[in-house]
């Protein structure tokens, strides 16, 4: 894998040039396989996109990356440590380093916009009112959403609490940034805003960023670096031109929106012709 | 049959599972509770929630329950010629029994649901996790002041509950019925202890306690998902009305 970055010189120790590094990852729910032998490494200071078919688990990786979930089988690294052997304390430690947009935003239904992109300050940093106010205002700035500070998030629309969740992950200034699809539900002015501001935090404050997305060609433009998952394993991964030429079925089907190729858009079911005759309702 | 003794076999230990749960969760509350005074707001707005939402609906069904008192109690008394004793009978069954009982049911239904779907609902949204990848501890932000607002409620809305009571059982027996003010009030006095007081307000903390308890277990543990919001509420009734009328049980044959 090449960054064309070139950033990769984190702190001295070499074995740290992977900010996250996931090595031979099973990992089930329910008794339903996500992954089996997933390898993935992210180089400190790139952004890095993490694409796929719905349902391979991409909320899922993230969730092994944080260490809400642990994985059966093998390590999850994150600065080179594995974050299963991680005490309650340690891994709070870490996750304040870490700074993640959920799907829906996950905005705290009863704090206002303001008092929402505030609460990580509020609850780990004992700062001045004004210096929080400064802060959280520039951050709201950021994402455009300035004069929104005083609605609460039901008064808002889906793209828009997006990115007010997108400003409360920068708030903390974290080394490292995940996106749980940032571009879902956003106009294409927010959309190209996001997407530079992805990049801008990313090498303003040498932040590393994991944006898992569908949108291959707004990540195109931005990623140093991608993988596309499926079926539980990495079936691609290089620079976004490596894998627009990538020569597997799966990576061009992927990369060009196909309904037909190896990968199936339908999730698993008998027979359509056998079972929309039989009138039977589907077990 | 066996398919039967299975069947109880297996709910047995479903039941036992839970209770190992709560057990463990009530122990990780209690361990995290005095740090939540470091945070005293956080625990006066849920008293506030907790407390001034459920006070409407306390004052008004202690209304009627003392009025009712008051009725079949003056009854009951005047076929032995006692009425004069409404005061103090009625004061008593409040203080030891209808008060903090009731109270605690009206508590489940009205602030015990509000508080586990509060919750579910939390957890349905990835409001929970969203906390925890802050490195925010939910149990610490979120479940302990619940937890803490509703057990400093409860005894005050037992308090006011029994003391509205007090009012309707003088409404009707003083006022319709026309048992003797002076005597009302002076039995009373002389009859009622320091200790029964301190055996309502014993049990309004109990109750207060088991209420909070299981309804923020409940929303906390809900399934993320609409339908589960609804059952976590519903258990926190049903289970939080069976707990208190058990407890209550306990509770009455120690203290007696
Ligand atoms: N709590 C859960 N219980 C059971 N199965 C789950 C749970 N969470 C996820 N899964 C399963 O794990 C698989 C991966 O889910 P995940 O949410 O990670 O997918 P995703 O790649 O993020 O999809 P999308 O792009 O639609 O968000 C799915 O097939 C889903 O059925
Ligand atoms: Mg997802």
């Amino acid at each position: 894998m090449n960054s064309p970055s070139g950033s990769a010189a984190g702190p001295a120790d070499a074995g740290k040039e992977h900010v996250v590094a996931l090595g031979g990852v099973d990992f089930a729910i329910d008794g339903k396989t996500v992954f089996r032998g997933l390898d993935i490494a992210i180089r400190r200071g790139s952004v890095t996109a993490i694409m796929g078919p719905s349902g391979t688990g991409k909320t899922t990786l993230l969730r092994l990356i944080t260490g809400q979930v642990q994985a059966d089988r093998g390590s999850v690294r994150v600065d080179g440590v594995d974050v299963a052997g991680l005490g309650r304390r340690e891994l709070y430690g870490l996750r304040r380093r870490m700074g993640m947009l959920f799907q829906n935003g996950a905005l705290l239904t009863d704090l206002d916009v303001f008092e929402n992109v505030a609460f990580p300050l509020r609850e780990h940093a004992r700062l001045p009112e004004r210096l929080v106010r400064a802060l959280v205002l520039t951050k709201l700035q950021a994402v455009g959403l300035r004069g929104a500070a005083g609605l609460m998030p039901q008064q808002l629309s889906g793209g828009m609490a997006r990115r007010v969740a997108l400003a409360r992950a920068i708030v903390m200034d974290p080394d490292i940034l995940l996106y749980d699809e940032p571009f879902a539900g956003l106009d294409p002015i927010s959309m190209g805003v996001v997407m530079r501001l992805i990049r801008s935090l990313n090498d303003a404050l040498g932040i590393s960023s994991i944006v898992v997305t569908h949108d291959v060609r707004e990540i195109s433009q931005i990623a140093d670096a991608s993988y596309i998952l499926s079926g539980g394993q990495v079936v691609a991964e290089g620079t976004p031109a490596d894998l627009r030429d990538h020569p597997s079925p799966v990576v061009k089907q992927f990369m060009e929106g196909l309904a037909d190729g190896p990968v199936s858009f339908h999730y698993p079911a008998p027979d359509c012709a056998t079972q929309l005759l039989d009138r039977g309702r589907p077990t | 049959m066996t398919a039967l003794l299975a069947e109880m076999y297996s709910s047995l230990r479903g039941f036992l599972e839970r209770l190992g749960a709560l057990t463990r969760f009530f122990g990780r509350v209690l361990w995290l509770s005095p740090g939540a005074f470091g945070r005293p707001r956080l625990v006066v707005e849920q008293v506030y929630n907790s407390g001034a939402m459920s006070l409407v609906i306390i004052m008004t069904c202690g209304l009627f329950v003392g009025m009712v008192l008051g009725l079949q109690g003056y009854d009951l008394l005047q076929r032995f010629g006692s009425e004069d004793a409404l005061g103090v009978g009625a004061a008593l069954s409040l203080l030891k029994e209808l008060g903090p009982v009731v109270t605690a049911l009206l508590f489940a239904g009205r602030a015990g649901t509000a508080l586990a779907s509060e919750l579910g609902l939390m957890r349905a949204t990835d409001q929970i996790s969203a906390m925890e990848v802050m490195a925010v501890d939910p149990m610490r932000r979120v479940v302990v002041p619940r937890f803490l607002g509703g057990v400093i409620a409860m005894p005050l809305l037992t308090a006011i509950f029994i003391m509205v009571a007090l009012f309707g059982v003088q409404l009707v027996g003083v006022q319709f019925l026309g048992v003797d003010q002076g005597q009302f009030w002076s039995q009373m006095r002389d009859a009622v202890e320091l200790g029964d007081v301190a055996e309502g307000l014993t049990k309004g903390l109990v109750f207060g306690v088991a209420c909070s308890l299981i309804a923020v277990f409940e929303g906390y543990h809900a399934q993320p998902t609409a339908e589960g919001v609804g059952r976590a509420t519903t258990r926190t009734v049903v289970i939080s009305a069976v707990t208190t009328l058990v407890l209550d049980y306990i509770l009455t044959a120690i203290m007696l």
